[in-house]
């Protein structure tokens, strides 16, 4: 580990860089942080380059604001307690471009098809892609289609960009407000067939892509399920940094699934934000399994009484691979419940990182909170970093939290073995266990078994081990 | 029941092991033929369940020398799921939870294990449905406990009850229960020994540990052994248990050589 300056306060530059320059990792090393200012830079002028002009002047003004927010910032290093875990160095030897046009066939596709959501909407490299995309068969009341095509601009205003910390990726992202999906759910809709917002990387080119998507639910007694899907064809290495604003009106209910698995050395960002009105329902299942580095950060406020949020979480690091959970969750009004359980299998090299916050706010009486992190280390050489946090200014609340890090348990294996499974199959069955408390949570039937036999074949190559 | 020129089942002379490096089997022998029922009794910490679970195959258990023969192999060179699959059957004294894995892929998983090993077909989903819904009976086991992950959320009778299930399903040649009766009330406790006993016939064999003579009023066994510091001290019938009962585990202490 570094070394730790926090006390050293009379030391100068000269003094600092012979303690670092034998003992840190290069994250911390002080010549770096000219070179993330430098690379920061590099990337938002990239990205600001890349976006065509918009007489839109909500998306002028987010733009803007977001520029001058990113002149002051830098990549995230270490030393920045909320990226304490996750080194974004590797990123430093890739210089991202703006992603070319991509034209791709139905058939590049087809096999990221889920049959239970036939209506499904493409964007690939950022871009919407209305070619690729089905949205025959949605029912009166949701809208889905391009930002640059909404027609009622007015209805935006108080949403689009509103949500959220202002960290150096979502700023990014604002920065270069262009293309994006916009869901919108009129009121007492009910979506039987989920939606799938399915994200195509072309892994052909280092390109940073940008999706960003809006979901508005009015108020009323809408319900949907929206399967949001990140993907690649080819092998190469990119970046995603995507940002999904959700805004549940009063009575709402959102099932979310997040699937992350993106090419293998991809760098994905991703944040989720989400404002729930009073008595509204928002669940989100994430399953994190894909990318070199992935950081997913959970941005959740409920702005009313008697909401319930429910977060369910799988993260798969096997390999070198480092993925990243940070969950916030602020509770302001009375009855409020949340119920989050995050399990993390960290192979070979692997690294996962949680770090679960949930704040109950002075108002938040009655809250009934609950937040689990379970992680499995399955290799000596894996690594699993968790923090769950708990914060309760309300004095009448139910609040509990809790992390566990385990290997797999010897006498479930033994108990096995003495039913004649061998310790592989054991062991695959222990790890489909383990991971299946999360999958069963899926409410699509097909990813259940897809998503598990994909999981399965990262952590038991051969199954043989 | 006591078969005349039976074949041995279980043949053990002279086991010795250890427990982190403490000597807890000090020479124990013992040996079992085909349609008995062998129960061995005695104190907590004489043993019993550290000889269950080498008997199965546990790797923290080290065998420190004697000889385990099952059907004329060495049981001591198999791993625990060969001895599993060559009809080696500990039923647990406290049942694993395994949350997150199906009662009824479990049940096949093994089932099949068992089966492969027999060289004989493997049963498909479809088919096992039958044949463990046959089973299901000798416990009185409600169905709904199959779509339940394993063990997870089961009372101890459901648990126990679990355990026979498997047994039924397996099949065994040796059949090992330790402290089976232990945590069950009295009806668990009936339907438990009713489905042992069903299961018992002339060609394999139970070992059925326990620490109170109750169970055997259910389960009546051939032979009762009494176990002090590792080793097998008095052997009897029935009536052996009766007598310990009565007497107490003091009694046996009593018949000890002072200063062993």
């Amino acid at each position: 580990m570094g070394v730790d300056l926090s006390g050293l306060t009379d030391l100068n530059k000269a003094d600092l860089d012979a303690l670092t320059a034998n003992s840190t990792p290069g994250d911390r090393a002080p010549g770096k942080a000219a070179q993330r200012s430098t690379y920061y830079a590099g990337l938002l002028s990239t990205v600001t380059a890349a976006t065509p002009a918009t007489d839109w002047e909500l998306v002028q003004r987010l733009r803007s604001q977001a520029q001058a927010v990113a002149q002051e910032m830098a990549l995230p290093s270490t030393r920045d307690e909320d990226w304490r875990f996750t080194d974004l160095s590797p990123m430093l030897a890739i210089t991202l471009r703006a992603p070319a046009l991509t034209t791709l066939e139905p058939a590049a596709i087809a096999a990221f098809a889920i049959p239970e959501a036939p209506v499904r909407v493409v964007v690939v490299n950022g871009r919407f892609a209305p070619e690729l995309s089905n949205l025959a068969g949605l029912p009166e009341g949701v809208t889905i289609g391009s930002l640059m095509a909404v027609t009622d601009r007015e209805r935006l205003a108080s949403h689009l960009g509103q949500q959220g910390s202002q960290d150096a990726f979502s700023v990014l992202n604002t920065a270069g407000l262009n293309d994006g999906v916009v869901i919108e759910l009129e009121r007492r809709v009910q979506v039987a067939k989920p939606i799938h917002l399915l994200y195509v990387a072309t892994a052909d080119q280092p390109a940073i892509s940008q999706p960003r998507c809006l979901v508005l639910a009015k108020a009323g007694d809408s319900h949907c399920t929206l399967i949001e899907d990140y993907v690649a064809i080819g092998q190469g290495g990119y970046c995603t940094n995507s940002v999904m604003e959700v805004v549940l009106g009063n009575c709402a209910t959102l099932h979310h699934v997040r699937l992350q698995r993106e090419g293998e050395q991809a760098i994905h960002i991703g944040k989720t934000a989400i404002s729930q009105d009073w008595n509204s329902h928002y669940t989100l299942t994430t399953i994190s399994q894909g990318a070199s580095i992935a950081r997913h950060s959970i941005d959740i406020a409920q702005t009313g009484p008697g909401t319930e949020t429910i977060l369910n979480g799988l993260s798969v690091a096997t390999g070198e691979q480092l993925t990243d959970t940070h969950s916030s969750l602020v509770l302001s009004h009375p009855h409020g419940t949340a119920d989050q359980l995050h399990k993390c299998i960290a192979d070979d090299r692997g690294h996962t990182v949680f770090n679960g916050r949930v704040f109950v706010d002075h108002d938040a009486q009655q809250t009934n909170a609950a937040q689990l992190n379970r992680n499995l280390l399955l290799s000596p050489k894996a690594r699993v970093d968790t923090k769950p946090q708990l914060e309760i200014i309300a004095d009448d609340v139910k609040c509990s939290h809790g992390s566990t890090v385990s290997q797999l348990e010897e006498t479930e294996l033994f108990y096995c073995r003495s039913r004649g499974l061998d310790l592989a199959t054991a062991r695959s069955l222990l790890l489909d266990g383990f991971a299946g408390e999360i999958l069963d949570r899926l409410p699509i039937a097909s990813l259940r078994s897809t998503l598990a036999s994909q999981i399965a074949q990262r952590i038991n190559p051969g199954s043989s081990s | 029941m006591i078969v005349d020129n039976a074949p041995t089942v279980l043949s053990v002379k002279n086991l010795t092991a250890n427990v982190n490096d403490t000597p807890i089997l000090k020479g124990l022998k013992l040996e079992i033929k085909a349609g008995e029922i062998h129960a061995i009794m005695g104190r907590n910490g004489s043993g019993k369940s550290t000889f269950s679970k080498i008997l199965a195959g546990h790797p923290a258990y080290e065998v420190t020398g004697g000889e385990v023969v099952f059907e004329g192999q060495n049981l001591l060179e198999l791993e625990a799921e060969e001895r599993a699959r060559s009809g080696v059957f500990l039923a647990f004294q406290y049942p694993v939870e395994i949350p997150g894995v199906s009662n009824l892929d479990f049940l096949r998983a093994s089932y099949n294990a068992r089966r492969k090993h027999q060289g004989l077909e493997e049963v498909d989903p479809f088919d096992f449905e039958d044949v463990v819904r046959d089973r299901l009976q000798v416990v009185q086991m409600d169905a709904s406990f199959l779509d339940r992950s394993v063990n997870q959320g089961f009372s101890g009778g459901e648990k126990k009850r679990n355990e026979i299930l498997q047994m039924a399903l397996l099949e065994p040649t040796l059949a090992v229960l330790d402290e089976t009766d232990s945590g069950l009330d009295i009806d668990a406790l009936r339907i438990v020994a009713e489905g042992v006993n069903q299961l018992a016939n002339e060609k394999n064999a139970m070992l059925v540990i326990t620490h109170y003579q109750r169970l055997l009023d259910y389960i009546i066994p051939d032979y009762v052994h009494v176990m002090y510091d590792g080793k097998i001290v008095m052997t009897g019938d029935k009536e052996l248990a009766l007598e310990l009962e009565a007497k107490g585990y003091d009694w046996v202490d009593e018949l000890q050589p002072v200063g062993v």
